[in-house]
């Protein structure tokens, strides 16, 4: 029985040790921890639970049948953060590159599986070469097997990638599911096809962090939520993501004790609005005064900055937030914009978070780029996210809501719950000097008359008395009162029931 | 008494002058420009009256609209604050036409102590200290050696008709004087073609101290004691007490008398200040007077508790005063804090923009520690370009001088500003220094300690433990919550893990919780590294608090924390840490993070401010000489001429005229 026992022993050790000691220190010398060393720092201490840990793939080609390591690849397992369930599997960048194998898949789809099942969330962390080669067709059969995968527990499950090394052609696919991807700076690139093969087809000159580094991912193409500047706070991020998200959805969502009064008065905030409405202000000012002890978790903090999107909590409960900001293109909706607040619209949706939207919005984006770039239906698919909703949604406006961005914004229209707008809202289908242009045209070469024209239409327009007066608007609040007015309309919330009726599923415009 | 004053000023002053009407029963006036619409000096009057565009040259510097605003209210007198009309004999002449009475002194003492070489004609006549000095024509070198023996060594020999250092030369003895006068002479002539030289006592290391005069129409003049305003940056004032470490109660009576004889002679007939130039041996001399009240009143208001803006109200009325000299005592100590929007990181660039946040300290008196906080601001309020960038005054009192500096940094610790850049770690930082502790001061203190500008403080080993267990507890309280989600495998254990490393600027610093326990509110023990025995942490701070208060082992600090990714941002001391708590093995594996260098910026041109580009002045490869103009931007209407630093090549434009740019944002790359 002894020596059994010590058989397991060194089974374990080898297994833990992965692609062996050289390949450790190389990873760390890259600025990487290894697989294990990622799990032990997202997960609370002595809480993972591994398995299958003597996986090994059944390849013979090539030379591969001799060349075997435990695990083949990846590590995948459960554990907790802060004491609630999560699954995670690792890729192991230290054995055959992380590379993914007809077993190495297989496992992965375990783990898809299981947390599906028990409905937990599932973490990926990324870093590998891509598919084993040697093993041709099968590994692509495993990749389809974890898509698969990936789309069935789409909206029942929070499912999160974190790109930490490579992440190339098949890899990148299943992360693209999933409902976060986030990527550490400097060490990790995501790309469909590599700088070679650029190279090759289209002549273009390309490093690895031009072509998918994290810079790029998270400004210009938004194929990243996020990035952070190494493993550990990566990691650490992604505890304080977890903590935000309901396990499931159906699951309640996550609460914690807050001695923020929920009527905490925000004087400054009744001075936040300039006098000259062509004046930008910081949206995230009111942000972080409105929401909890000012703990705001930022998605796509460097892309379409015109808008705001993240996860706060209100009365310790989780909120998503939706705010245009007019620091940046006057917080104009344009493609960018419309595509990033949609999809957090829907996995707040998914996941029954209640919706929070803050609005000064100028309108849609013009000129030709827009339009040939397909405004329309991407302006669209915000309209359908917030109309589609079934969360509670409470919305502020607080300066500009012009034309038809005010309808897509959650409004009244769209089955807002709450619609609040401060005193010195504007409510109108555009703005005074725009409208008057067109409506008095004939008049346009008197300045004098137009400057009236102006004034009238601003007086008459330029509040949100005339929308309050249909009841678009619910009350018109005052400013400092902000927190206290949103954490009582979420309370009122709690227990609210709204069902679309039957469909197999929308047809967004995609 | 009046029944109604007018205040023909802006910001923390006319604050002031309005807290002590409404505490005489005096209706108050405010006037304002456009930019000032919602300030806090409009809010707290009775009646406001605008008076034009933001440009003080168009708004509180028109005597005419003072008045108008007057006569439009009724207001029966007017105090002029500092700065703006407060030294104009005539704007209290038209005043006196109109038959509103001027808050303060009357104009021909104005005007003959706003004069150089009148008031020193005065200071002459009243036997006031003057600086030594031969004003006349100096003949030859054994002259001047005959001259500098008898004011004495020292001396500095200047050309008459000089200026900007050229043609000035300081002389230590005979040998020296010879040679200065000689080289004095020649350079005056070649550079202002006038070989004329006058030799007067050069002051070693000289220091700024004030005396405070009162006066009534009556002939009555009393003093009330000195302030000392050695630190100053650029001849601007920065910080001043009273009263002055240097003084014994013999000099003290000495300036007292002169600075009253002066103001006597003129017949002074308010609140004034009698400026002195001092050397280290308490030598004193006159410099000028200043009629009007000064910026840093209230430290002298805290060592006599007489309320100055009161007493200039009685005696404009025309009461007597009711102090005799007899009556005025110095009791305690106070030091006075100009807070500054100005960026002490970016060499005191002015910082404009709007208080995100503003918390000054609790005011009021605790036990022997006062603690007042002259401002003339609100969170949410804006600091604009058009005026003095003075934020705020922070006094505090105690009974002793290292007392009073004490609470000083306990206060600045406690003030917090953001939205934009201000002074306050560079004060906190004065606050701890040595030599400032030790009353050594000269009007050269900054130019001396900071060589080389301001880069922060770097907290000592004893401060950083206090740091690390600053972040430990609110690392504590953290998880304490989050252990209580609901949906947890496993139910809260009850104790605390006892081994833990905070990351504090890089170092990671390992720290035990011996008990493993932890009470609420927060109270648990900590132990570093070569402590013999625990010291207790308690605090009452929550979550989203902007302050961390509480007590360490036998030290009650305050600490500004603001949270980021990761971590806190901790100020203490003029100190700004990084803190991040770990377990051991998480800590661990942190040292194998990569230190990343700061990205080289030389190769960029940055955008100093956020601004819009108006144009850009070089094209992609162009090759381009240092002090070429690269870029504009206008910042807040200014436009700024970016020029390079060096020769280059531009390689590639970032950004485009039209651009709205965040600071530091790449404008040009060059090869």
């Amino acid at each position: 029985m002894k020596e059994i026992l010590a058989e397991l022993e060194r089974r374990r050790t080898e297994a833990w040790l992965g692609g062996g000691g050289k390949r450790i220190e190389a990873q760390h010398k890259r600025g990487k921890l290894t697989a294990r060393e990622r799990i032990e720092v997202f997960l609370d201490e002595h809480s993972f639970e591994e398995i299958d840990i003597y996986v090994e793939h059944r390849c013979t080609d090539f030379g591969m049948a001799d060349t075997k390591f435990p695990g083949d690849g990846v590590i995948i397992g459960s554990g907790t953060v802060n004491g609630r369930t999560v699954y995670v599997f690792a890729k192991d960048f230290t054995v055959f590159g992380g590379s993914l194998s007809e077993t190495h898949a297989a496992k992965i789809v375990k783990l898809q599986e299981m947390a599906l099942r028990n409905r937990a969330p599932i973490i990926g962390l990324f870093d590998a070469g891509g598919a084993r080669i040697q093993e041709g067709v099968a590994a692509l059969g495993g990749y389809g097997e974890v898509f698969q995968r990936n789309v069935l527990a789409s909206g029942v499950i929070p499912q999160i990638s974190v790109i930490m090394g490579p992440c190339a052609g098949g890899d990148v696919y299943s992360p693209a599911m999933t409902d976060f991807i986030f990527m550490v700076r400097d060490t990790s690139y995501m790309f469909v096809t590599g700088p070679d093969v650029v190279k090759t087809v289209t002549n273009e000159i390309v490093t690895s962090e031009e072509l998918g580094g994290a810079s790029v991912h998270t400004t210009k193409s938004s194929v990243s939520d996020g990035a952070y500047e190494n493993d550990v706070e990566a990691l650490l991020q992604m505890r304080r993501l977890i903590d935000f998200l309901p396990v499931n959805n159906k699951a309640d969502l996550p609460e914690i004790e807050t001695s923020d009064d929920p009527n905490r008065v925000e004087l400054s905030l009744d001075s936040l609005i300039p006098e000259n409405p062509n004046k930008p202000y910081d949206m995230k000012e009111l942000i972080l005064k409105t929401v909890d002890e000012g703990d705001f978790f930022e998605i796509q903090a460097n892309h379409a900055k015109n808008i705001l999107i993240g996860f706060a909590r209100m009365e310790g409960r989780t909120v998503g937030i939706v705010a245009n900001q007019p620091m940046v293109l006057a917080g104009v909706l344009d493609i960018d914009a419309s595509k990033k607040a949609a999809r957090f619209v829907r996995f707040c949706d998914c996941f029954n978070i209640p919706i929070v939207t803050f609005v000064d919005v100028p309108g849609f984006l013009p000129g030709t780029a827009q339009e040939y770039g397909g405004l329309i239906k991407h302006g669209a698919k915000l309209l359908f996210a917030y109309a589609e909703a079934t969360v509670p949604k409470v919305t502020v406006i607080t300066r500009k809501a012009y034309g038809g961005a005010y309808d897509v914004m959650s409004s009244k229209h769209l089955r807002g719950d709450f619609n609040y707008a401060w005193p010195t809202a504007e409510i109108a289908v555009m703005g005074a000097k725009g409208a008057v242009e067109i409506l008095y045209r004939s008049e346009l070469g008197d300045a004098e008359k137009i400057a009236a024209r102006t004034a009238e239409y601003q007086r008459r327009f330029a509040n949100p008395f005339v929308a309050a007066e249909r009841g678009y608007i619910d009350d018109v609040i005052k400013p400092h009162a902000t927190r206290s007015r949103i954490a009582r309309a979420l309370r009122l919330l709690r227990n609210k029931h709204l069902e679309n009726p039957w469909k197999k599923h929308d047809n967004i415009p995609l | 008494m009046f029944k109604k004053i007018l205040i023909a000023n802006r910001g923390e002053i006319a604050c002031r002058v309005i807290k002590t009407a409404r505490k005489m029963g005096i209706a108050t006036v405010a006037v304002y420009s456009d930019a000032d619409r919602d300030a806090v000096h409009v809010e707290m009057a009775d009646e406001a009256v605008h008076i034009g565009p933001p440009q003080a040259a168009q708004s509180y510097l028109l005597a005419d609209k003072i008045i108008e605003a007057c006569k439009a209210t009724g207001a029966e007198a007017v105090h002029p604050g500092y700065g703006f009309l407060s030294e104009r004999a005539s704007f209290c002449r038209a005043l006196k036409d109109e038959g509103i009475v001027f808050i303060g002194p009357n104009p021909r003492a104005i005007e003959a102590m706003g004069d150089k070489i009148e008031s020193k004609k005065f200071a002459n006549a009243a036997e006031v200290s003057t600086v030594p000095g031969y004003l006349g024509v100096i003949e030859d070198a054994e002259h001047a050696v005959k001259i500098a023996n008898e004011i004495g060594y020292p001396v500095m020999i200047k050309a008459s008709a000089g200026g900007g250092g050229k043609g000035m030369r300081i002389a230590w003895n005979d040998a020296e004087c010879r040679e200065g006068f000689q080289l004095s002479k020649n350079e005056a002539a070649a550079s202002f073609g006038d070989d004329r030289v006058f030799v007067e006592k050069f002051i070693v290391d000289p220091r700024h101290i004030e005396i405070q005069v009162l006066g009534d129409k009556h002939g009555n003049v009393i003093y009330l004691g000195e302030r000392e305003c050695s630190i100053q940056r650029r001849n601007q004032k920065v910080i001043e007490e009273a009263p002055s470490p240097l003084l014994d109660e013999a000099t003290r009576k000495k300036m007292g008398e002169q600075a009253v004889a002066l103001a006597k002679a003129v017949d002074y007939d308010s609140a004034g200040t009698v400026e002195f130039v001092a050397d280290q041996n308490k030598n004193f001399y006159f410099l000028e007077m200043n009629t009007r009240l000064q910026v840093e009143h209230p430290v002298t208001e805290l060592v006599t508790g007489v309320d100055l803006v009161e007493q200039m109200i009685r005696v404009a009325y025309g009461e007597k005063l009711a102090l005799t000299q007899g009556d005025v005592k110095l009791t305690g100590w106070a030091v006075e804090s100009r807070i500054y929007a100005e960026d002490p990181f970016r060499n005191f660039l002015p910082s404009i923009g709007r208080l995100t946040r503003y918390r000054p300290p609790e005011e009021g008196t605790d036990g022997d520690i006062t603690v007042r906080n002259d401002t003339g601001v609100v969170e949410g309020g804006e600091i604009s370009m058009y005026y003095d960038p003075m934020i705020a005054k922070l006094v505090t009192h105690a009974p002793t001088r290292l007392e009073a500096i004490e609470a000083q940094a306990d206060a600045l610790d406690a003030f917090v500003i953001d939205g934009i850049q201000h002074n306050i770690p560079f004060l906190t930082s004065l606050m701890g220094h040595e030599r400032w502790k030790s009353g050594k001061l000269s009007t050269g203190f900054i130019k001396e300690e900071y060589p080389d500008g301001f880069a922060g403080n770097v907290p000592h080993a004893e401060d950083r433990k206090l740091l690390a267990s600053v972040a430990l507890s609110m690392e504590i309280l953290r998880k304490d919550r989050l252990d209580d989600l609901p949906g947890r495998l496993r139910p809260h254990p009850g104790t605390l893990r006892e081994d833990w490393v905070v990351k504090i600027d890089g170092d990671h610093v390992p720290v035990t919780v011996p008990s493993g326990f932890v009470g609420m509110p927060l109270e648990f023990e900590v132990m570093f590294e070569g402590d013999a025995e625990p010291a207790t942490v308690s605090t009452r701070f929550q979550p989203g608090d902007l302050l961390w208060s509480g007590d360490i082992g036998e030290t009650a600090i305050t600490v500004q924390v603001r949270p980021i990714i990761g971590g806190w941002e901790l100020r203490y001391r003029g100190a700004t840490s990084i803190a991040k708590v770990f377990s051991p093995r998480t800590a661990a594996l942190d040292a194998l993070m990569p230190i990343k260098a700061p990205p080289d910026t030389s190769k960029y041109l940055l955008c100093p401010m956020p601004g819009l580009v108006i144009s850009i002045d070089v094209a992609e490869g162009e090759e381009i000489k240092a002090g070429a103009t690269l870029a504009v931007v206008e910042a807040m209407k200014m436009q700024n001429v970016l020029r390079a630093e060096r020769d280059g090549k531009v390689k590639a434009i970032k950004a485009k005229p039209g651009d709205s740019l965040a600071v530091d944002a790449v404008i040009i790359e060059f090869e």
